[in-house]
C-alpha cells in the first residue's frame, strides 16, 4: 500500500505541472498579447492607430513585455504563494474574487451530488431487484433521458414549470449560506436539482449495474441458502457490496458536475465561479480565466488522487494491477 | 522429379475459412435489426437528423435569417408552425437549419479528436518506454480538465465561431479516446496471432498497421458514435453560453440564450430548441450502446 500510495503521489507533481504549462499555453500564448487585446480587441497591430507607447506602458504594468518563459515560471511560483495574479478587468488581485465564489459553486454542486445520490440509489437498487419489468423498464428510461437532456435546459423546464404552476421562481439575489439559510436554500435547491438530475441519471444506471453483478455472486446464493429474510440480502450483503463502486464512480464524475455548474449558474443567476469564468472570457480578462481554471483542474486531480487511494485502501484487488 | 508443394493457405485465410460462416453486410444488418430493436429506434432518430441537415433548405418555410418586427415572439400558428423568436425569426426554419449545425460539429469533432486519439494510443503503444509515459502524463493533465472545462478554455483563446467549436471539442475528445485505444492496443499486442506474425518476421510497423490498427477499428467506429451525442449537447452548451457558435447562427443551443428570460410570454422559445437537442442525442446514444454491445461487448458499462 506505501509504495502505491507514493507511486500515485508521485505522479501528481508532474501532472499538476502539465496543467498549468497547458492553461498557460492555451490561454496566454495561444490568444496573442494581452495588452493588445485589452487596448484594441481583435485590431491586428498594424492597424491600429493609438499611441505605440501606450501599448508599452500597459505591456510594462502586465509584466507581458518579458520573456515567456520567465512569465510562465513567475505565474506558477506566484501561484504556490497563493498570489494568481491581478485581474485585468477589476484591477484587484484574481484570488479575492474567486475566495468569494468558490464556496458557492461547492455548496451549488455538493448539493446536486447529495439530492442526486438519494433519489438515484433508490432508483439503481429498485431496477436491479425487478430487473426487466414495468419498475425496471421506467428507470431505465429515465436514466437515458438524463444523459440525453442538456442540464441548461432541464434549468429552464424548471424555470418555465415554476413560473407556470407557482408563479413563483427562485430569488435573484443571493443570500449568503450563514446570514440567511432558508433563502439560500431556496435559491440553490432548484439550481442543484436541475444541476444534479444527469448525475443522478449516471449513478442510477452505476447502481443498477454493480447491483445485478453482486446479486449474482455465491455468497448471496449463500445467504439465500441459509435463509436469510430478501429485505436482509438486499441490504446488508448485496447493497453493501455494490455501493463501493458506486461512491467512487460517483467522485469521478464530480468534476463533469463542477464543469455544469457553469450554465447552471447563468440560468439561476448563482454568484459563483462558472458566471465569474464566462464574465471574464466576455471581459478578456485572462489573468482571471486562468486562475478559475488552473484551481479547476487541480482541485478534481486532487480529488481524483485521494479517490484512487480510497479505492485502492477499500478494493486490495486494485494495488497489484 | 520436384513435387510443387500443396498450395497453403495464407494466415488471413486460415483465419477466416470454417472458423466462422462469413456473414454479408446484409446478414449482419438483418441481425442488428432483430436482436437491437432500440438500436434501430436510434438510427432512424440519427438517419432523420442527416435528413433533415441535407434537406433544411427544402423543407423550411421562411427565410431564417429574416427578422420580421411584427413577428417578434409570435406563438405557433399556422403561419410560423412553431411561433417567432425575440427578433421575429420563424423558429420552425431555425430549427432546421440548426439541424445543420448539430451534425458538422457532432460529425466533424468526434471524427477528428477519436482520429488523433487512436493515432496517438497506437503509436505511443508502438514506441512504449519514455515516449508512452510522457504521453500518458499528457493525457492524464488533459482528463484533469473536467468535461467542458478544457473547451470552455480553448474557446476563450480561440473565440467564438463554429469551426472554433470544432477544433475545441476535437481537442477535448483526445484524451479519453487515447486513453481506451491505447489500453486496446496494449491488449491486442499480447496476443498470438501477433507473436506468431513476429515469429514470421513482420516488422513492428507492418504489425501495427495490418494487425493492431485493424482490430482496434470497432472500437473507433464505437467511441466515435457516442462522443458524437456528447459533441452535440457540447456544443449547444457552449452555444448556450456566448462563446460557441455566434448568436446570429442558428444553433440549437444559442436559440436558448435568452430564453430562460422570455420562458413566460414565450415558452415554445424555451422548448422546441432542447426537444431537439434532447432526441437527436437520445438517438445517437441509442445507436452507440447497440454498436457497443454488437461491435466490442467488454466495453459495457464503461462509458
Amino acid at each position: 500500500m506505501q509504495a502505491y500510495i507514493a507511486k500515485r503521489l508521485l505522479l501528481f507533481i508532474p501532472t499538476v505541472f502539465l496543467v498549468t504549462a497547458i492553461v498557460f499555453i492555451l490561454l496566454r500564448v495561444v490568444p496573442g498579447d494581452p495588452a493588445l487585446l485589452l487596448l484594441a480587441g481583435d485590431v491586428a497591430e498594424e492597424d491600429l492607430n493609438f499611441q505605440r507607447d501606450k501599448l508599452e506602458a500597459l505591456r510594462k504594468e502586465l509584466g507581458t513585455d518579458r520573456n515567456i518563459i520567465v512569465q510562465y515560471f513567475d505565474w506558477v511560483l506566484g501561484m504556490l504563494r497563493g498570489d494568481f495574479g491581478q485581474s485585468f478587468f477589476y484591477q484587484t488581485p484574481a484570488v479575492d474574487d474567486i475566495k468569494k465564489k468558490f464556496p458557492v459553486t461547492l455548496e451549488l454542486a455538493i448539493m446536486a451530488v447529495l439530492l442526486a445520490s438519494c433519489v438515484a440509489v433508490p432508483l439503481g437498487v429498485i431496477s436491479a431487484i425487478k430487473q426487466d419489468t414495468k419498475a425496471d423498464y421506467a428507470t431505465r428510461l429515465i436514466t437515458l433521458m438524463g444523459i440525453a437532456l442538456p442540464n441548461f435546459w432541464i434549468g429552464i423546464m424548471v424555470i418555465l414549470f415554476l413560473a407556470i404552476l407557482f408563479d413563483w421562481i427562485p430569488p435573484l439575489l443571493y443570500s449568503d449560506l450563514w446570514n440567511d439559510p432558508w433563502k439560500n436554500a431556496q435559491q440553490l435547491f432548484f439550481p442543484a436539482m436541475a444541476l444534479g438530475f444527469s448525475n443522478m441519471a449516471f449513478i442510477a444506471r452505476i447502481t443498477r449495474s454493480a447491483m445485478l453483478e453482486v446479486l449474482r455472486e455465491d455468497y448471496i446464493r449463500t445467504a439465500r441458502a441459509k435463509g436469510l429474510g430478501e429485505r436482509v440480502i438486499m441490504s446488508r450483503h448485496a447493497l453493501r457490496n455494490a455501493l463501493l463502486p458506486v461512491v467512487t464512480v460517483a467522485g469521478y464524475e464530480f468534476g463533469s458536475l463542477i464543469s455544469g455548474t457553469v450554465a447552471i449558474e447563468v440560468i439561476f443567476t448563482v454568484p459563483g465561479m462558472g458566471r465569474l469564468l464566462i464574465s471574464s472570457i466576455l471581459w478578456r480578462d485572462s489573468t482571471m480565466i486562468q486562475a478559475i481554471i488552473v484551481i479547476i483542474a487541480v482541485l478534481i486531480l486532487t480529488l481524483n488522487v485521494f479517490l484512487d487511494l480510497l479505492y485502492a485502501w477499500l478494493n486490495p484487488r486494485i494495488r497489484y494491477t | 522429379m520436384s513435387q510443387q508443394p500443396a498450395e497453403v493457405p495464407s494466415l488471413p485465410q486460415l483465419a477466416t475459412s470454417g472458423l466462422r460462416p462469413k456473414r454479408t453486410f446484409w446478414q449482419n444488418f438483418g441481425q442488428f435489426v432483430r436482436h437491437k430493436p432500440l438500436g434501430v429506434f436510434g438510427g432512424i432518430i440519427a438517419s432523420l437528423l442527416i435528413f433533415v441537415a441535407i434537406f433544411a433548405g427544402v423543407l423550411s418555410t421562411h427565410d431564417y435569417t429574416f427578422p420580421n418586427s411584427s413577428k417578434i415572439l409570435v406563438s405557433p400558428n399556422s403561419e410560423m408552425w412553431l411561433g417567432g423568436d425575440a427578433l421575429g425569426r420563424d423558429m420552425y426554419s431555425r430549427l432546421l437549419h440548426g439541424a445543420r449545425i448539430s451534425l458538422y460539429v457532432g460529425i466533424l469533432s468526434s471524427f477528428i479528436g477519436t482520429t488523433i486519439g487512436m493515432v496517438v494510443g497506437v503509436a505511443s503503444v508502438h514506441y512504449g518506454g519514455v515516449a508512452d509515459l510522457v504521453v500518458q502524463r499528457f493525457v492524464d493533465a488533459m482528463i484533469a480538465f473536467p468535461g467542458l472545462i478544457l473547451a470552455i478554455a480553448i474557446m476563450a483563446a480561440l473565440g467564438a465561431s463554429i469551426n472554433n467549436v470544432v477544433i475545441a471539442l476535437s481537442i477535448a475528445y483526445i484524451p479519453s479516446a487515447t486513453r481506451i485505444l491505447r489500453s486496446q492496443s496494449l491488449a491486442i499486442r499480447e496476443m498470438d496471432y501477433i507473436l506468431a506474425s513476429r515469429a514470421l518476421g513482420v516488422g513492428d510497423w507492418r504489425i501495427m498497421i495490418r494487425h493492431i490498427v485493424p482490430n482496434c477499428f470497432s472500437l473507433y467506429i464505437v467511441i466515435v458514435t457516442l462522443h458524437l451525442g456528447g459533441a452535440i449537447i457540447a456544443e449547444a452548451g457552449l452555444s448556450f453560453l456566448g462563446i460557441g457558435a455566434p448568436p446570429q447562427e442558428p444553433s440549437w443551443g444559442a436559440m436558448l440564450t435568452g430564453a430562460a428570460q422570455n420562458v413566460r410570454i414565450a415558452p415554445w422559445q424555451a422548448v422546441f430548441p432542447g426537444l431537439c437537442i434532447a432526441m437527436v442525442v437520445f438517438g445517437w446514444n441509442l445507436l452507440g450502446d447497440a454498436m457497443r454491445d454488437v461491435l466490442d461487448p467488454r466495453l459495457r458499462g464503461t462509458t
